[in-house]
């Protein structure tokens, strides 16, 4: 239960790009293709869903305050939060170039198709910031760390195909000359943040016992109205289409 | 200025208009939009991404020839984290409310691509004292949309400027009522705090600056 609330809650309402804006320059750089931001979506979704947890684990049992105290008695006041930047972003780094070695040796195909990107995702903010959050919000248990890791990147994944597949479009539609590119791009965004906010209302309200079932529900209406979001911008796109052809 | 030769200032100047970190460069947009909600946020951001960008830049060029160029990245990332958690330290103890308003984006300024952006395009090639001048001016350039940003948001949304109401009371005494603006009818637009708006804002610059700067216009 937890797991589905946590699940949906990362997706949705704290979406990476649409409520926080983590990973905004990855996100606005390579957006003009859905094959390729399929591509990096896909790499994000699985570089978030190993790290967090990883770090969730150097937290517990490095960093926090009194994370020490397996090592004996006089560790246990040690309280070493002030360096988890540092871990956390060795532990990225190190992770991410890790994780492109193995893919290479053992997927070639995969490593085709994720591995140009997973450079460029060490230092994607989306990465550093899930772990952060996941450090900040004070997340109990190793399964819903990585919950949270996996729920985040789908989100970012989401956010990322519906910019691009928008972006696609919009070469066809007589934007302004000096909002083409990356003006009108900041816009939709900005746009599509707002849609996003109303899924803020999502997971509050209703006992414990008839939560579940609401979460279900919603959550497949959720899938519903972006569909439905993506598809009035696409209309409103192919009126423009229409208009210019007149 | 003395000081600086004409190629230097350049560096300085540059990023400051046609070659702007955020509006032309299109680094380092998360924090820029996240924290401009209020006007001294964006300035104490701005101030925190000068120092590590400055002296981050000295930095990584004074090593610049001991860095096996594949491990740079791992090195890059350690200087910076490094100087971010100076810079943490620093606003925990003297500006404890501030730094909790600023969160886990104190800490993002390592993965602020500005930073590695520099680092790889510029420190790497060049002397420390360019490398020095090249940080300040990317930093000043981005400081400089974080306070437009941040100045519209604040202005518009509460209807002050770093706290102080520049646009009247909205409540007023009894026997006045409302003051300044709210006297006639004048209501925040609370939206403005929301962030959905600081893309909206961020996209009004650039359209301004690129109906200017005619050269600067993108294909789709």
């Amino acid at each position: 239960m937890e797991h589905v609330e946590l699940f949906f809650k990362s997706i949705f309402i704290d979406n990476m790009v649409f409520a926080t804006f983590l990973g905004m320059c990855s996100y606005l750089a390579v957006s003009k293709k859905v094959a390729t931001a399929v591509g990096l979506g896909a790499a994000v979704i699985f570089v978030l869903a190993v790290t967090v947890p990883l770090n969730w684990l150097l937290d517990q049992y490095i960093l926090q305050e009194g994370a020490l105290a397996w090592l004996g008695p006089e560790y246990a006041e040690y309280d070493l939060s002030f360096l988890s930047f540092i871990m956390f972003i060795a532990t990225i780094a190190t992770m991410v170039q890790l994780v492109e070695i193995i893919v290479e040796k053992f997927s070639p195909s995969l490593y085709n198709s994720l591995g140009i990107f997973l450079p460029l995702i060490a230092v994607n903010c989306a990465i550093l910031g899930g772990s952060l959050f996941m450090q900040s919000r004070e997340i109990a248990t190793l399964g819903l760390a990585t919950t949270y890791g996996i729920g985040s990147g789908i989100g970012w994944f989401l956010a990322i195909l519906a910019i691009a597949a928008i972006r696609e479009k919009i070469r066809y539609s007589s934007v302004p000359p000096a909002l083409r590119g990356l003006g009108i791009t900041f816009i939709i965004t900005g746009l599509m943040a707002i849609g996003f906010m109303s899924f803020g209302g999502m997971l509050t309200g209703g006992d414990e016992e008839t939560k579940e079932e609401k979460t279900e529900v919603v959550s497949t209406n959720k899938t519903e109205e972006v569909k439905e979001v993506v598809k009035e911008d696409e209309e409103k796109i192919a009126d423009n289409i229409k208009e210019i052809q007149k | 200025m003395g000081l600086l030769s004409k190629k230097d200032a350049k560096l300085i100047t540059d990023p400051l208009t046609d070659n702007n970190p955020i509006t032309i460069q299109v680094l380092g947009i998360c924090s820029a939009l996240a924290i401009t909600a209020e006007l001294k946020a964006s300035i104490v951001m701005s101030i925190s991404v000068l120092f590590v960008l400055g002296l981050g830049n000295v930095v990584i060029s004074l090593m610049r020839n001991i860095i096996p160029s594949k491990i740079r990245i791992i090195v890059q990332l350690i200087v910076v984290a490094t100087l971010v958690i100076i810079v943490d330290l620093v606003l925990k103890a003297f500006a404890y409310e501030l730094s909790k308003t600023l969160s886990v984006f104190v800490g993002l300024i390592i993965t602020n691509c500005i930073i590695m952006g520099r680092f790889e395009a510029f420190a790497l090639g060049n002397g420390p004292w360019k490398s020095f001048l090249d940080g300040i001016g990317n930093a000043l350039g981005y400081g400089v949309i974080l306070i437009i940003v941040g100045f519209f948001r604040e202005l518009l949304g509460s209807g002050t400027l770093l706290g102080f109401p520049v646009l009247g009371d909205p409540i007023g005494s009894p026997e006045t009522g409302p003051t300044g603006l709210y006297g006639l009818g004048y209501e925040n637009n609370g939206f403005m705090l929301l962030s959905p708006m600081a893309l909206i804002v961020v996209g009004i610059i650039i359209w301004v600056q690129r109906s200017r700067n005619k050269a600067l216009i993108e294909e789709n």
